[in-house]
């Protein structure tokens, strides 16, 4: 009796130290096996990103909305899908959508967007007169302070150099209060957090935001009065690829970056609720078990 | 002398600069901006430093055959290479005027290829770490780590449909006990609660050491020893 | 203005004209001919102009830099609402109420204000809004004379710099006060009292000590808390004579670092025990640096690691790696978003202003322990306004006392940035 209950506390002191790599193949296997399995999964919207969707939602047509790319390769997974969800949203509202970048790898993350939703989902879209990609500008805080004052001083030209007086839709803008509604897609600095200091709440603009999960919490208190809606991390982006599936039925059948995260989200939360459980499970049976020895030594 | 200057540089910019946030007549007004520009320009003529120093040690390392030794050519191939082409514009469809970064380039080849994937694996680490690091620190081993347990469920369940499965039996007036709506108010509620304390606490902090800073009372980072 | 009087100009010509046509002559008019000419006053002549919007205030921009003039207006009773058509305002300026105006900027509709960033300090300028609907448009009066000009003091930021004042004067008093020897009570923090056992374990498994200042520059405060703990920590470790390796991803702090640890060694009187060698460069790149650092630790199997800066994704990354060599770790950071993480994986952790009274906290020195209690002032200060803020809302809240609401709100704005 003594012996087996000496193997089943080394089995359990070995289940508590065991090695990490177990637990990697669990993750790794729980985030790459649905993908591969191409699964999707709709996720109900929180009211912080309905407010988004509905503010998107009742923009009348020919609004400007001023989209700033501001995030590169590391958090594109994430933010990639809330971008291409919002440029199509607005695209459906006909909204006149100016893009930029804070961060000079936006840049290429912009270009992308243009590439995979604008150019072949809205072909009526022209350059110029619907869209413009006015690209990236070093600055960071100090960029957006003299945007709201004078955007054109900063901005003479476009992404690819034609001059911005040429460009029809770049008339009216003098000033970042000339916009309807500003986006920032990031989580870093600059990003939301700048626009809103700098732009939204001086500047009387509207701000929404979309950023990583992990800086969703530290933006949460300027919402509902500095920020109109955030989406937070890929969990953000299919609330708001549901809102849309919901108000444009044409999108059903259409595979969505961001639902298709969520199943590896799902499964890899779950994978990990499950070590945990395990943990404290191998934890208080240990701690019974030394308590039952302390017990025995004492009697003997 | 040597103590002095800096103190007495320390001091003054310290305290010019912090009331300049308020007087937005020229000069004032722009000397915030003005002077994280003038340490941009200067932290970008420092990166001669670092990248010189990057070389020593590793050409040190190469001649001494130090262990692991052949990872320093590694090391020093890969800077070599983007360097030039960067500089020389190697490969570059517009040519030596044309934009560093131009696709088909081969600095935006190795950008795209072979930094961007490894800047993304890097951070796909923290996917597994996330899971390991779980697995060792949430244990119920006291008071505030059950609480911490627990509204580690109610996040994780709360994020999953699961969540909602498991108390959509829930409705009417005890709707708000459903996990998802828990984990809600716990991110709207304590974690926001906690997340501005510590942000308070910080900009005091950081209001206390700019002025042990500034007045010279903390002077370590000058390398010298306080008073 | 120069539109309505051509084309009440053109209708008084054509309606000359026509006139004139239909009593000379001897046929009937051609219909053809007088459908011709409606149409041509038509065009010229606004048929449904909206109505205009009323200029509201026009003044130099408060608490600026001069060279800006606020301008802001009525919405036209058009715009969202009676024919619901206007599309947009212009706004234009003059140096003299008789002209000639040019356009300076325009807003869309539903918007009443317009900041002009491009006047002249001293200069009167006299400003008019035009309501335009389609092709139709109507302006509003001119407005009085009005120069920009630049002001000494941001008023809107009285009160940040009211409270900044008291904040400041209060670590200044206390930082002069603990002169006087009066001993002050610190609680103690877990992390900062383990430094000498940390380095201690160090010493005795004769493995090096690995400090990581953060990844952001010099011009960060983090990054100078962690080299100001860096000088004290440096100290300890010249006397217990172990090796250290900081490994850094900016050249000012390689810089800044070699000096700080430097005078350490000198001052505790073991200047050979320095090496350049102990503060390295290896890359500005958040990852690359975290790859770099991850390589270190797995194969040089440090016994002790600081991670005391500013930090963003890589502190798990970090964290984890330190934990599975079975260092001891101590990290400190004011970025809120890495806390959690640093906590999970860390043995200790300085949260947030623990970071920044740290240095002092080593010291021991009266002068600097003096400003930790400034501090705790700043922190009574905030709680008392947060307990009166919530109560004054909630007691409001209650009664429906739009008194009571009122006194709240201002309450708010005195703690509001903006």
């Amino acid at each position: 009796m003594a012996n087996n209950e000496v193997q089943n506390q080394s089995l359990i002191e070995k289940l508590q130290l065991i090695d990490r790599r177990i637990i990697f193949v669990f993750i790794a296997c729980a985030v790459v096996i649905p993908l591969l399995v191409g699964a999707t999964m709709e996720e109900e919207t929180t009211p912080i990103v309905q407010a988004f969707f509905d503010y998107v939602e009742n923009l009348p047509e020919d609004s400007r909305v001023l989209l700033s790319f501001d995030y590169g390769p590391t958090t594109a997974p994430e933010i990639q899908p809330m971008a291409d969800a919002i440029v199509r949203h607005c695209a459906e509202r006909k909204c006149k959508l100016y893009m930029m970048a804070v961060w000079a790898t936006g840049h290429n993350l912009t270009g992308e967007t243009i590439v995979n939703v604008l150019n072949p989902e809205f072909p009526d879209y022209k350059y110029g007169e619907e869209y413009v990609n006015l690209g990236y500008k070093a600055g960071n805080q100090g960029l957006i302070r003299l945007l709201l004052v004078d955007f054109k001083r900063m901005y003479s030209t476009d992404a690819a150099g034609t001059a911005i007086d040429s460009i029809p839709m770049m008339e009216n803008i003098n000033n970042l209060k000339n916009f309807d509604l500003i986006v920032s897609f990031g989580g870093g600095f600059p990003g939301i957090k700048e626009w809103v200091l700098y732009a939204g709440d001086p500047g009387n603009v509207p701000v929404g935001g979309g950023c990583t999960a992990v800086s969703a919490p530290l933006l949460y208190p300027y919402y509902p009065n500095q920020l109109i809606g955030l989406l937070g991390g890929a969990k953000g982006a299919a609330e708001y690829e549901n809102a849309l599936i919901t108000a444009y039925p044409q999108y059903e059948n259409k595979r969505m970056a961001g639902m298709s995260l969520m199943v590896s989200q799902t499964v890899s939360h779950m994978v990990i609720i499950f070590f945990i459980i395990f943990g404290n499970v191998l934890y208080f049976l240990h701690r019974s078990k030394q308590k039952a020895n302390g017990i025995e030594g004492g009697q003997s | 002398m040597k103590r002095t200057v800096p103190l007495a540089i320390t001091f003054i910019v310290g305290t010019v600069l912090v009331l300049a946030d308020f007087i937005p007549h020229k000069p004032f007004g722009n000397l915030g901006d003005d002077f994280s520009l003038y340490f941009d320009i200067i932290a970008v003529f420092a990166f001669l430093l670092g990248g010189g120093n990057l070389i020593r040690v590793h050409l040190t390392k190469i001649n001494r055959k130090r262990p692991d030794w052949q990872f320093s050519i590694v090391t020093l191939v890969g800077f070599v290479v983007m360097l030039a082409a960067g500089i020389f514009k190697i490969s570059n469809p517009e040519g030596i005027q044309g934009d560093v970064a131009a696709i088909g380039s081969l600095f935006n080849d190795l950008y795209m290829y072979i930094f961007t994937p490894l800047q993304a694996s890097m951070f796909a680490l923290l996917a597994f770490f996330v899971g390991s690091a779980s697995y060792r620190a949430f244990r119920a081993k006291n008071i505030e780590a059950t609480i911490l347990l627990i509204a580690a469920f109610i996040i994780l369940l709360g994020r999953t449909p699961f969540g909602l499965w498991l108390t959509e039996g829930l409705t009417g007036d005890l709707a708000f006990l459903q996990i998802p709506n828990l984990a809600n108010w716990v991110m709207d509620v304590p974690n926001l609660a906690g997340q501005r304390a510590i942000m308070i606490g910080i900009a005091l902090g950081v209001i206390s050491m700019s002025l042990r800073v500034i007045l010279g009372v903390e002077r370590t980072y000058l390398g010298q020893d306080s008073d | 203005m120069k539109h309505s009087a051509s084309s009440t100009f053109a209708f008084l010509f054509l309606f000359l004209i026509f006139t004139g046509v239909l009593f000379a002559q001897d046929e009937p008019i051609d219909s053809a001919m007088v459908d011709s000419v409606a149409t041509a006053v038509e065009e010229m002549v606004p048929v449904n102009p909206p109505k205009p919007a009323q200029l509201d205030i026009v003044q130099d921009n408060p608490g600026d830099a001069g060279s800006s003039i606020h301008v802001s207006w009525i919405l036209s009773p058009d715009d969202g609402a009676g024919d619901n058509d206007v599309t947009s305002y212009i706004i234009y300026r003059s140096e003299s109420p008789t002209g000639p105006f040019e356009a300076v900027g325009s807003a869309s509709r539903g918007l009443v204000e317009f900041e002009d960033a491009t006047t002249t300090d001293g200069i009167e300028y006299y400003y008019y809004v035009e309501t335009v609907a389609g092709d139709d448009s109507a302006r509003s009066s001119i407005s009085r004379p009005i120069k920009s000009s630049a002001q000494w003091f941001s008023t809107k930021d009285i009160d940040t710099f009211i409270i900044g004042l008291m904040i400041s004067l209060s670590v200044i008093f206390f930082i002069f006060a603990a002169q006087k020897g009066k001993e002050l009570y610190l609680r103690k923090i877990a992390g900062l009292e383990a430094v000498d056992e940390a380095i201690g374990r160090a010493t005795e498994m004769g493995r090096p000590i690995l400090f990581i200042p953060g990844i952001l520059d010099m011009d960060d405060v983090q990054t100078v808390a962690g080299i100001t703990i860096l000088g004290r920590i440096a100290k300890t470790i010249a006397n217990y004579d172990t090796k250290l390796n900081m490994p850094v991803s900016r050249s000012i702090v390689m810089t800044t670092a070699r000096e700080t640890v430097k005078q350490a060694y000198v001052a505790a009187g073991r200047p050979e025990g320095y090496s350049d060698d102990m503060v390295h460069y290896l890359t500005d790149e958040q990852f690359g640096y975290v790859a770099a650092v991850d390589g270190i630790m797995v194969r040089e199997k440090p016994a002790t690691c600081f991670y005391l800066g500013a930090f963003f994704a890589e502190s798990l990354i970090m964290a984890e790696t330190g934990n599975s060599i079975g260092a001891i770790q101590i990290a400190g950071t004011a970025m809120p978003a890495q806390l959690p993480f640093f906590v999970a994986a860390c043995d200790y952790t300085l949260i947030g202003e623990e970071l920044f009274a740290a240095s002092a906290y080593l010291s021991g020195e009266p002068k600097q322990l003096g400003s930790l209690k400034g501090q705790d002032i700043g922190k009574m200060i905030a709680m008392a306004a947060i307990l009166i803020g919530c109560g004054l809302f909630t007691v409001a809240s209650i009664t429906n006392s739009e008194s009571l609401l009122s006194l709240a709100n201002t309450f708010r704005s005195i703690f509001s940035a903006s």
